[in-house]
């Protein structure tokens, strides 16, 4: 054969060689690239306590000597909770850093704008920081997988709680106006029942808004004794000083991912928290019935190790650890180091205990099921701490 | 009399030249580079719009980022609903945005300098607050927006990327040509007498009224123009995207590039592109080093101090003095 021909030959078999049999992008013997995105900046900056846990995470790991001999090089980029720096930064991480695979990229909107695009690139999208419903379809979107429970689900945990609960409730809602705010309305809609002109007020808030001020005001005029706040930390540190400063004091129900002491109670002021009610299924780092569980004493080791200084009463600490944990377990696991087989791997862990989630609550998933975590329980703020009550909800049985 | 062709001999070889640039630019390009690059063109020609209106009537628009989202939102409307062709939704975006600039042109009319700046800033104020009203959110998507897919490579072997880059490319250079040749006529002659004096042009015989609503309308149409291949580079639209700082980061790119020249526009995009991003790289650098948004803000203030024209501006006088 002319060396012409053999030329074009290779020529051909390279051009034809299928890379989605065995995508190993961003993997190597030696290393693995993992890109993530995080409002650093922006109206969702509490959460970038995440971010940064993570980030101290895998440098910790490297220091270990990486996961079976990996380093990690991980890329977390700010994308200030704005779905279209999110689209360009994505694509920054999969185009230009070529990571493997984007892992915790934070916020419903933000998440919604990259949810196709990562697709369709056959990248996977893994244990992203959000809870709305979407992430668990892995019928039509197989690469994307999600890590909390789902919104709407612990939605219809204050629906029942409330029906059960309150006598003659009326209701009022606030959420943020996109898939996120209308995921936790929607589920506590559905738990409500044929009971849905208990909700006198229905206020939205665009994440863009300075304040909700104006919406609390509003909900106090209507009469409601039932406020279900459905927003993220900035604006539900504001709805909470706004409804105690003008004495409103409805029975307060908080959506779990504002659910921080540190970040959301603390500036609202912890007398105004008194009573707030939430639904949990992490350990919360204010709960002292936690201090001597083996979970809690890990966390609290790598907290002195890697983050010192931080606020130990924001749970975003406790949540960035979680989830590291989750995707350290998955690769650790991981046989086929390809992005197809990190998806198999993802989406085959059974009974995991993760160190900062309530006890007994576990991590599971399967080929059809997305949803690693799915039980939570109800908690009362008494002004120091989180106290939990009644029984673990699984929404998965 | 034999009037004098605006295309010269030399003129023609540049914008050959720019076609030849953009081809050979494509293929050292990675696909994340030419998306930014189209980026950067989609800004260009919103810029090149304002270059016109700003630089060469006078008027003044703090409000293009409203015809940038109306290019987006048809382009992306058309695509998703209709099921067109996305290249087949420019002339619709265009045609749109020079009717809404037209028309805006009209109350523009009774507002000179400050008071119409106020005006068009009311307008991309509003604008992302409009798309997101319930009733018009079965079309807009509401505050989600709307996904569709890029246009299919134009032939074979090239990535969808680097054909979206090669297609704006070409655009913006057939853009330029206009552009060129418009204020190279009669009525491009027009539009700069009123700039420099109205009452003396309208003392000429200059239409007033017309031409100041046209340059609005040729203005904001190329704004829509952008907007639409903003979109198609993005696949992806939403009312947040297309917030005021749009319009800032427009007016920004255009004194960048230089605001009375139409070169110009290319550079302010590129600048408006680049200039974030290595802002941005500059300071992930070491801890000491302030964050992008000084970095940017000093950069700004350092080409002001040192290039009062523009990046074009500087390039004309460097080259006349080389002349000399």
């Amino acid at each position: 054969m002319s060396i012409k021909r053999f030329l074009l030959a290779t020529g051909i078999a390279a051009l034809t060689f299928n890379p989605a049999l065995a995508d190993t992008t961003g993997i190597t013997d030696t290393s693995i690239k993992i890109g993530n995105t995080n409002p650093y900046s922006g109206p969702a900056s509490a959460y970038s306590a995440i971010g940064k846990t993570i980030t101290a995470y895998m440098k910790m790991l490297n220091r270990q000597g990486g996961i079976n001999g990996r380093t990690i090089e991980f890329i977390s980029l700010d994308d200030g909770y704005s779905p279209p720096r999110t689209v360009q930064q994505a694509r920054k991480l999969v185009e230009q850093e070529k990571v493997a695979f984007l892992f915790q990229t934070l916020g419903t909107p933000t998440n919604s704008a990259i949810h196709k695009y990562m697709n369709q690139k056959k990248t996977p999208h893994l244990f992203v920081a959000t809870g709305a419903s979407k992430w668990g379809q892995p019928k039509k979107f197989p690469w994307t997988m999600g890590f909390q429970p789902t919104y709407d689900v612990e939605g219809e945990i204050y629906a029942k709680f409330v029906l059960e609960n309150v006598k003659d409730p009326k209701i009022a809602i606030l959420f943020q106006n996109d898939d996120y705010g209308k995921d936790y309305r929607d589920g506590f809609l559905r738990g409500l029942g044929d009971k849905k002109d208990l909700v006198i007020s229905m206020l939205p808030y665009e994440v863009t808004d300075p304040t909700v001020d104006s919406q609390i005001l509003a909900m106090k005029d209507s009469g409601a004794n039932v406020f279900f706040n459905i927003t993220i930390p900035k604006f539900a540190a504001q709805a909470i000083r706004k409804s105690c400063e003008i004495g409103w004091k409805p029975l307060h129900l908080l959506n779990n991912v504002s659910s921080s002491v540190g970040s959301v109670l603390k500036p609202a002021g912890l007398d105004c928290s008194k009573e707030i009610i939430t639904a949990q299924y992490q350990r919360d780092p204010t709960d002292p019935q936690w201090k001597d569980t083996a979970g809690y004493k890990e966390w609290s080791a790598f907290m002195d190790a890697e983050l010192p200084g931080a606020d130990r009463s924001d749970i975003n600490y406790a949540y960035g650890y979680n989830a590291s944990k989750l995707l350290h377990h998955t690769l650790q696991n991981c046989k086929d180091m390809t992005r197809k087989g990190i998806m198999g791997c993802a989406a085959n862990i059974q009974g995991l205990q993760l160190p900062m989630v309530l006890p007994g609550i576990t991590v599971n998933t399967s080929a059809t099921d997305f949803y690693p975590i799915q039980a939570e329980q109800l908690s009362k703020f008494d002004g120091q701490k989180w106290v939990l009550f009644g029984n673990i909800i699984d929404a998965s049985k | 009399m034999n009037r004098p062709n605006p295309i010269t001999r030399k003129l023609a070889f540049s914008f050959a030249m720019l076609v030849f640039v953009g081809i050979a630019l494509m293929f050292v390009a990675s696909e994340y580079t030419a998306y930014q690059v189209t980026t950067a063109l989609a800004y260009g020609i919103a810029i090149l719009g304002l270059n016109i209106l700003t630089g060469y009537n006078g008027q003044f628009s703090i409000g293009h980022s409203a015809f940038f989202a109306a290019g987006a939102y048809v382009s992306a409307i058309l695509i998703t609903f209709a099921g067109w062709h996305p290249y087949a939704t420019l002339p619709i975006a265009a045609a749109v945005t020079f009717s809404m600039g037209f028309l805006f042109g009209f109350p523009a009319l009774r507002l000179e300098g400050l008071y119409l700046a106020l005006a068009t800033f009311a307008l991309a104020v509003a604008t992302p607050q409009i798309l997101k009203v319930d009733a018009l959110e079965h079309w807009t998507g509401g505050v989600q927006g709307l996904f569709f897919d890029k246009p299919d490579p134009i032939f074979a072997g090239l990535s969808v990327d680097h054909s979206l880059y090669l297609v704006t490319w070409l655009v913006f250079v057939v853009l330029m040509v206009g552009a060129w040749m418009l204020l190279h006529s009669r009525s491009g002659r027009a539009i700069m007498a009123i700039r420099d004096n109205p009452i003396a042009a309208s003392t000429m015989g200059i239409n007033l009224a017309l031409y100041k609503t046209t340059t609005f309308g040729i203005s904001a149409m190329l704004a829509g123009v952008g907007g639409a291949f903003f979109a198609l580079a993005n696949s992806f639209v939403s009312p947040d995207t297309f917030n005021f700082f749009i319009a800032v980061y427009l007016l920004v790119g255009s004194v960048v590039g230089g605001i009375v020249s139409i070169p110009g526009a290319l550079l302010g995009g590129l600048f408006y592109v680049f200039g974030q991003e290595y802002a941005e790289e500059f300071s992930n650098l070491s801890e000491m080093i302030p964050p992008p948004w000084v970095t940017f803000g000093v950069l700004l203030i350092l080409m002001m101090y040192f290039a009062p024209f523009g990046i074009w501006g500087a390039i004309e006088r460097g080259w006349a003095r080389l002349k000399r």
